[in-house]
C-alpha cells in the first residue's frame, strides 16, 4: 500500500499509514526525493500519526527518509508521533537525531513558515 | 486472561501480526495503553531480528497468571546462526550488520524480565515478561 502524498504550496505532505512494508518505505523515499525536484518543494512533512509501533527499524526509515529529503533542498519535519510512541523511542534508546519535530501537521506546517 | 498465541516470523507482515497479537493479549491482560505500546514495540524489535538474523523462527505469546499478579509472557525463538559474545549484544549499539545494533538493550529497558539464551550455530532464544502494575 503505497503512502499518499499531497501537495500544498512548496510543502509535500506523507501520511505513513499503519503497518506499512519495508518496501512501501522504500518507495516512499524514492518517491519523496524525486518529487521535491519535480515539484521544487522548499519543505516535506512527514506525518506518523497513524503508527502504533516506531520500532528501531522504522525510526531509522524515518529518519533516512528525513535527511534524504533534505540533502534534496527540502526542510523536513517529522509530526505526529503519539506520546505512546514516544515512550516507547525513549525506553528504546532511539532519537530522531536532529530531525524537527512538531505536534501535527498544522504544526509542522507553522514550523516550517516561520523557519523559511 | 488465558490462551498462547504462536506465530511464525518468516515476513515483515508476520512481524506486524506479532505485535498486533501481543497489544490484544496486553489490553485483555488488564495494562494500560503505554505498556501495550511498550510490550508491542518489544515484540516488533524482537521479531525483526529474528528475521534479519535467522530468517526463521518463532514468537510464543502467553497471558500470565501467579498469585493473583498477572502479567505477558513473550518468547522468541530461532534456529538461526546465534549469537557468539552475549555481553557484546547486550552493549548499546553493538550491532553485526550494518544497523544500529540488535536492539536488545533497548528490549530490556521495554520489559520487566528479560533473559538471552543463544548457542552458535544452533540459535537464539529471547524470553520476555512484563506486569501489569
Amino acid at each position: 500500500m503505497p503512502v499518499p502524498v499531497l501537495k500544498q504550496g512548496d510543502v509535500l505532505i506523507a501520511s505513513v499509514q499503519a503497518a506499512l512494508s519495508d518496501k512501501d518505505l522504500a518507495q516512499l523515499r524514492e518517491d519523496l526525493a524525486d518529487r521535491v525536484g519535480r515539484y521544487r518543494a522548499r519543505g516535506v512533512i512527514i506525518d506518523v500519526a497513524a503508527l502504533d509501533v516506531l520500532d528501531s527499524f522504522a525510526a531509522r526509515t524515518v529518519r533516512g527518509i528525513a535527511y534524504s529529503t533534505r540533502l534534496r533542498g527540502a526542510r523536513t519535519v517529522v509530526v505526529g508521533i503519539q506520546p505512546d510512541v514516544a515512550y516507547a523511542m525513549v525506553q528504546l534508546g532511539l532519537s530522531l537525531d536532529d530531525i524537527a519535530t512538531a505536534l501535527d501537521v498544522e504544526e509542522g506546517l507553522a514550523l516550517l513558515r516561520t523557519t523559511a | 486472561m488465558s490462551g498462547e498465541v504462536q506465530i511464525t516470523i518468516e515476513t515483515e507482515a508476520d512481524i506486524v501480526v506479532a505485535r498486533q497479537k501481543g497489544r490484544e493479549l496486553a489490553a485483555r491482560g488488564g495494562f494500560s495503553t503505554t505498556d501495550q505500546t511498550l510490550i508491542a514495540t518489544a515484540i516488533s524489535e524482537v521479531a525483526r531480528n529474528i528475521m534479519q538474523y535467522a530468517r526463521r523462527g518463532e514468537i510464543i505469546l502467553s497471558a500470565l497468571e501467579i498469585t493473583g499478579r498477572r502479567g505477558i509472557d513473550v518468547l522468541a525463538r530461532d534456529d538461526g546462526p546465534g549469537i557468539a559474545d552475549l555481553a557484546l549484544a547486550m552493549q548499546d549499539g553493538y550491532s553485526t550488520g550494518n544497523s544500529l545494533g540488535l536492539g536488545l538493550p533497548g528490549v530490556r529497558r521495554l520489559m520487566d524480565e528479560f533473559n538471552l539464551e543463544s548457542v552458535p550455530g544452533r540459535g537464539t532464544t529471547v524470553r520476555l515478561k512484563k506486569w501489569v502494575r
